[in-house]
């Protein structure tokens, strides 16, 4: 029988929003087995909560991620609305859904990023967060904020949004549809970046629906869900866009899914804000109090449906209020999606799923049999660029280059 | 099927079964079975609805402990909400794990934090709690108390 070996990827690392521990189990490079096991960042927000009155409890949520730091409060606010029935003032509706697609954007060039960093092309790293950069820029101008806007409450939004900061963020919203296209060209027509994640980490239709797997993760793989159209809620319902779906399921589709998700997210921004120009406020009904019930509230984060569940007694605070996050269902589909591939195709499939998990630098491997042999995160990434040039050679290719006098 | 159909067919497969059924709005939908019909319930919804789980809520209340599971309609635009009541002295029920692969780890969190039993569950052990957790303690019980066992 071929040796085992054990590949413990995380607990922590300062790169990591959520620490996650994966055990790899390999035999010589193939990945036969992978252990999940989370709880590190345990912070009993859900206990917390039952004593925080709804304003501070939106605050409360917004701290569960960094990156999906308005979903969670949309999604809570929602379930809010839904025990108490508020009603809220449609020129909200429109900003809510503004700073989703802001986020949602932001979330998407942050792991394509990755990505490509994870690959070996570290060009287009940078150049997707600096993309990024632009859109911090507006999510600032417009809520005081680079990240936990603070923008969200029960009954509408804190913060209108300036008639006189509409032109700016137009365009620069419309200025990122170039580099947006340059970066689906680069990847949908590069050989090696096909070669790299085409039929990598496959995961079908029907694993993605016994693991209720949600989000890109779920579309890539051929099943159309996405809270924003099936359960409209925002403004999602009032502007024209439409649900990328992709059938392969593989890492590759799963690129495709986001990039070409970016672009209707900028569709949706737009409509947004040329709405924002004639509706008028109020941006908050201004609930008084919420009435004793049940509510639900859910949105499609960048990584899938973020769902929240409210409990209302009467009083100011929520007798209780359950969170559940897109990852704690995408997670769970690793441990097939690994499966028979190979050690330099783990780090990219692992973070297809986009668990923010870019902690490659607390991973250490070891030899179950002696303890001795000891591989670091920087291992695991070598191995992944070193695949992509053995191809590179292989195949006679450059790699990706991007075409950035194109930008202009 | 319409969203009204798989409503009616949702109603008239689980029958007697369904002890109460309130339409809150047209998106929610609440409905309350016993700890024993759950399994049932989950079978149509999962099986012949196509209802995706979106999880469970455990609420620990005087009278008893409240599991909610919650299954998105994602083609009607609606959330159904499968509610049982199990006694605060033993709360049990059977695992729905190896039905909807999807439970596995809510019913590993319902039982560590709320001290629901799942019988058969395929791997119960902590998934949030730190392995030396002591035991007997839920945090999410009302009457929790850190350092104390919490009682039914």
């Amino acid at each position: 029988m071929a040796k085992r070996t054990i590949i413990p990827i995380g607990p922590y690392h300062a790169l990591q929003e959520e620490p996650e521990f994966f055990r790899l189990h390999v035999e010589g490079e193939k990945v036969v087995h992978l252990d999940i096991e989370i709880g590190y960042n345990h912070r009993g927000i859900e206990k917390l909560s039952e004593s925080k009155h709804y304003d501070q409890t939106v605050f409360l949520v917004e701290r569960i991620c960094g990156i999906c730091s308005t979903s969670h409060p949309i999604a809570c606010v929602q379930a809010i609305e839904d025990a108490g029935d508020v009603e809220v003032p449609e020129r909200a509706l429109y900003i809510r859904s503004l700073i989703g697609e802001l986020e949602r954007l932001h979330s998407h060039l942050l792991w394509l990023g990755l990505a490509g960093h994870f690959l070996g092309f570290n060009t287009v790293w940078m150049w997707s967060w600096r993309f990024r950069e632009d859109l911090l820029n507006i999510l600032e101008l417009i809520t005081g904020n680079r990240n936990h806007y603070g923008i969200m409450k029960a009954g509408g939004v804190r913060r209108d949004v300036r008639p006189e900061d509409i032109p700016s963020v137009l365009k620069i919203v419309r200025g990122l549809q170039k580099p947006l296209h340059l970066f689906r060209d680069t990847v949908m027509d590069d050989p090696l970046i096909q070669a790299r994640t085409r039929g990598i980490g496959t995961l079908t239709r029907e694993q993605i629906i016994r693991y209720g797997a949600l989000g890109p993760t779920a579309r890539a793989s051929g099943v159309d869900i996405d809270v924003r159209r099936d359960h409209p809620h925002a403004a999602y319902g009032l502007v024209d866009w439409k649900v990328i779906v992709a059938q392969n399921g593989d890492v590759f589709d799963k690129v495709v899914v986001r990039i070409l998700e970016m672009l209707e997210s900028i569709k949706i921004a737009e409509q947004c804000l040329e709405k924002l120009k004639t509706v008028p406020g109020p941006v908050d009904s201004n609930p008084k109090e919420i009435k004793p019930g049940e509510g639900i509230g859910h949105y499609e984060a960048p990584r899938g449906e973020v769902f929240h569940y409210i409990r209302s007694d009467g009083s100011n605070r929520p007798a209780r209020h359950k969170v559940r996050a897109p990852s704690f269902m995408n997670l769970p589909t690793d441990r097939e999606a690994v499966l028979g591939y190979t050690v330099s195709d783990a780090t990219i499939i692992l973070a297809a799923v986009d668990p923010c998990y870019c902690c490659t630098e607390r991973l250490a491997a070891f030899n179950v049999a002696d303890g001795r042999k000891r591989w670091t995160s920087a291992d695991l990434i070598r191995l992944s660029r070193e695949k992509t040039e053995r191809l590179k050679k292989e195949l006679g290719l450059p790699g990706p280059q991007l075409p950035l006098e194109a930008l202009g | 099927m319409s969203r009204a159909e798989t409503l009616t067919t949702l109603k008239q497969k689980l029958g007697a079964k369904i002890l109460n059924y309130f339409e809150k709005s047209p998106k929610r939908i609440y409905l309350e079975v016993r700890p024993e019909d759950v399994t049932e319930a989950t079978r149509i919804l999962f099986q012949e609805l196509q209802a995706r789980f979106q999880i469970a809520t455990g609420v620990d209340t005087p009278q008893a402990i409240e599991i909610l599971y919650h299954w998105a309609l994602d083609r009607h635009g609606c959330v159904v909400s499968v509610r049982t009541k199990l006694p605060r002295e033993k709360p049990e029920m059977d695992s729905l794990a190896a039905l909807c692969p999807a439970i596995e780890w809510i019913e590993r969190e319902l039982w560590e934090l709320l001290g629901v039993h799942f019988r058969n569950h395929p791997d119960l052990r902590h998934l949030l709690l730190n392995e030396d957790w002591p035991e007997g303690q839920y945090p999410l019980r009302r009457d929790f108390v850190k350092g104390k066992p919490s009682h039914g």
